[in-house]
């Protein structure tokens, strides 16, 4: 059924219709819709589900890690401060294989307060084992929730869906609501090998000394290698069902393209109406989009970049001290593979508007020069 | 000649890593005797994350959950919530430290309280984060010595009375115990599991390593922190009914104070302001408890 709905009430359907069974969340602009919604959901008795409202992210990250560790589908959503206060917490719940669903609103970090947009929140928690989904549109938010549960109940990892707070969060779309028979076929009850059950007892996370922690770390990267084919089957599994096919990135004219931008989340809409532009003017500009950042698909990050002659990065991000966090990862995985220069963008940071005009003059800059003239290109700041 | 009457029922295994002589070992063998096989236990850091083993192994028969410091509550609340999805019964117990509770876990636990969580909370306390090597917490007593208070300016600042600050949560049922009263600590749990809502149970956990006595001291020294009025032995219901489980000899505080180590800097000036924090509580407890209304207080010198 088509409905208009938000990025946050695209999430809320999202965990409806995946069927968690223990929620908890605690509010923050721009999630708060999220926590409204199911809530009353669940007071309603319209969702099948408890409902726990506490008093901090941390506690409810921890509610639902309890949850998980006793066998039943987990959901939270957070966003900025509520995220980095989860920290802790992000690696135990990787570090202990529990398969959660946590959506992120990003929005950029305090201080001074904001609830703008940007993904400095996420992307900081890029190494605490979490699978991380960008999305551009509230039906992929939808979407890439219910993909997220079969994904991380398939390899035990927790999965991390983002949308830009805000430019998805708030905003209405045209969103097909799939039908809950038709969900339920995609994504079978979540029964995890083991689980707190009193009539097999076992320690989970007991003291772990030298000779076995490594081992549990190295199976960990093992998950995130295996997740890449899990989140590629996953996606085209849903396509079969629903019509709307997902991979780890999205490419858009990459073929014989001569300029790659690559850039997440919701200005990678914008990147498209301006590669449509500059296009009709003769250009030959493509775009890859990264769906999934984590685990970052190397190799197909390099089949896409095979053959163009600049990289574009756009990033609304930084990693202080060096540069744009994607720009870092694009690197990393070109490195003695392709030699081709990459332009990084830094834009947008705090919610300032990246506008179509913005991609044209950072292409144009990018056409004229043969390497970027600094190693950050800031882009629309007033110094 | 006195019969004790305590479950043979053991869950604990036979081994596990404790220092000799801990009193939170053995508070854990006489609760898991009350609460069975269907209990399901959260652990926090502290010294029982150590205790219970490394991995592979377990000291206990029930399931257990090492979670991050101060999440405990929350964390238990979430496999209560994962039962009643699943229609399932168990004990969902947190065992913790007096850093978790007192502490780092207080803003949890006082949320899990405020929802009426049905969890038992214990806390062991050992008056000091013991795991990290014998800090002070808030559950320090006023001028005991530990490694961040020396014996030249030990700690200022009274304990925090914790059975007090969640009675006035009105929780249900809040405890205090100890293990040489075990049959007094098994009933407690007993009747904790039968009870739904939010439990609070406050082990007074004597340490060898971290309050400086001799390892076969442990029992003595729970004693004493009870006969001198140090420790008293309570319930409060819904943080209105209070009953006092057991009369104090009242054995001189000296007695108590001065087989510790944490304690040998204590002057006549210290011992005199101990007795008259002991009298105060009890007058308290007096006023509260309609059992005790015709009993002496009689702090000793
Ligand atoms: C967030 C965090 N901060 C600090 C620590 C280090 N730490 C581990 S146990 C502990 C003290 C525990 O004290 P308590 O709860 O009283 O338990 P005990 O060790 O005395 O049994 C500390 C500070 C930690 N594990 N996690
Ligand atoms: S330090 Fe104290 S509480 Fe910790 S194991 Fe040793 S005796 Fe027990
Ligand atoms: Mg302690």
């Amino acid at each position: 059924m088509k409905k208009l709905l938000t990025g946050n009430y695209a999430a809320s359907y999202g965990a409806i219709l995946s069927r968690a069974e223990v929620i908890s969340a605690y509010p923050i602009t721009p999630q708060t819709q999220i926590v409204e919604k199911l809530s009353t959901m669940v007071a309603e008795g319209k969702l099948s589900a408890e409902f726990i409202n506490v008093e901090s992210e941390r506690s409810a990250l921890a509610v639902c890690m309890g949850a998980s560790a006793t066998g039943v589908r987990a959901f939270t959503a957070t966003s900025a401060q509520g995220l980095a206060l989860m920290h802790e917490l992000l690696h135990w719940t990787a570090g202990a294989r529990l398969p959660l669903v946590l959506v992120n609103v990003n929005r950029a970090m305090a201080p001074g307060w904001t609830v703008w947009c940007d993904e400095n929140d996420s992307l900081s928690q890029r190494d605490t084992g979490w699978i991380q989904i960008y999305c551009e549109s509230n039906q992929e938010v939808l979407d890439s929730v219910i993909q997220a549960y079969r994904i991380a109940e398939r390899i035990m990892l927790p999965v991390m869906i983002c949308m830009d707070g805000i430019f998805l969060s708030h905003t209405q779309e045209i969103v097909d609501v799939p039908e809950q028979e038709k969900v339920d076929r995609f994504l079978p009850p979540y029964k995890p090998p083991v689980f707190l059950d009193t009539s097999s007892p076992h320690a989970f996370g007991s003291l772990t000394p030298p000779p076995v922690y490594f081992e549990f770390r190295y199976k960990l990267q093992q998950a995130m290698d295996e997740a890449q084919a899990e989140i590629e089957e996953t996606g085209k599994e849903f396509g079969n069902i629903f019509g709307r096919n997902y991979g780890l990135l999205d490419e858009y004219l990459l073929n014989g393209a001569e300029i790659a931008v690559v850039a997440l989340g919701t200005v990678c809409g914008t990147c498209r109406v301006a590669i449509d532009r500059l296009n009709k003017k003769g250009n030959k500009i493509g775009m890859l989009r990264i769906r999934t950042f984590r685990p970052l698909p190397k190799k197909k990050v390099l089949e896409d970049l095979r053959g163009v002659k600049k990289i574009m990065v756009i990033d609304r991000n930084i990693s202080y001290g060096h540069h744009g966090i994607l720009h870092q990862e694009i690197k990393s995985a070109l490195y003695r593979e392709l030699n081709i220069p990459v332009f990084g963008f830094i834009a947008g940071l705090g919610g300032r508007d990246i506008t179509p005009e913005d991609i044209e003059q950072m292409v144009n800059y990018t056409l004229k020069h043969e390497e970027p003239d600094t190693d950050i290109l800031w882009w629309g700041v007033n110094r | 000649m006195k019969i004790f009457n305590i479950p043979e029922e053991e869950n604990m295994n036979p081994g596990h890593v404790a220092c000799p002589g801990c009193a939170s070992a053995l508070s854990m063998r006489f609760a898991l005797k009350a609460l069975g096989r269907e209990t399901i236990l959260v652990v926090p850091a502290c010294c029982w994350s150590v205790i219970d083993g490394p991995f592979p192994y377990s000291s206990v028969k029930v399931p257990l959950f090492h979670i991050a410091f101060g999440t405990t509550a929350a964390f238990a609340s979430g496999i209560r919530a994962a039962l009643k999805m699943k229609n399932k019964k168990a004990n969902v117990v947190v065992w913790c430290g007096d850093g978790e509770a007192f502490d780092i876990g207080f803003q949890t636990l006082s949320g899990a309280a405020e929802r009426k969580e049905d969890i038992i909370f214990v806390c062991y306390d050992n008056e000091g984060y013991m795991n990290t090597g014998i800090q002070r917490s808030s559950a320090t007593p006023i001028r005991a010595w530990t490694t961040t208070t020396p014996k030249k300016y030990p700690k200022q600042e009274l304990k925090k009375d914790l059975v007090e600050i969640f009675a006035a949560h009105k929780i249900p049922y809040a405890a205090t115990a100890t293990v040489a009263f075990p049959e007094d600590m098994i009933r407690k749990f007993s009747r904790a599991k039968e009870i739904r809502g939010l439990k609070l149970i406050h082990i007074l956990s004597p340490c060898p390593s971290g309050w400086k006595f001799p390892e076969n001291l442990t029992v003595k020294i729970s004693r004493l922190a009870v006969e001198t009025g140090i420790f008293p032995l309570y319930e409060v219901e819904y943080g209105e009914k209070y009953t006092v489980n057991h009369i104090p000899k009242w054995l001189p505080v000296e007695e108590y104070l001065k087989k510790q180590g944490r304690f040998s800097h204590l002057t006549e000036k210290d011992c005199q302001e101990k007795r008259a924090y002991i009298e105060k509580k009890w007058l308290e407890l007096r006023e509260k408890s309609k059992s005790l209304e015709k009993i002496p207080i009689l702090v000793n010198n």
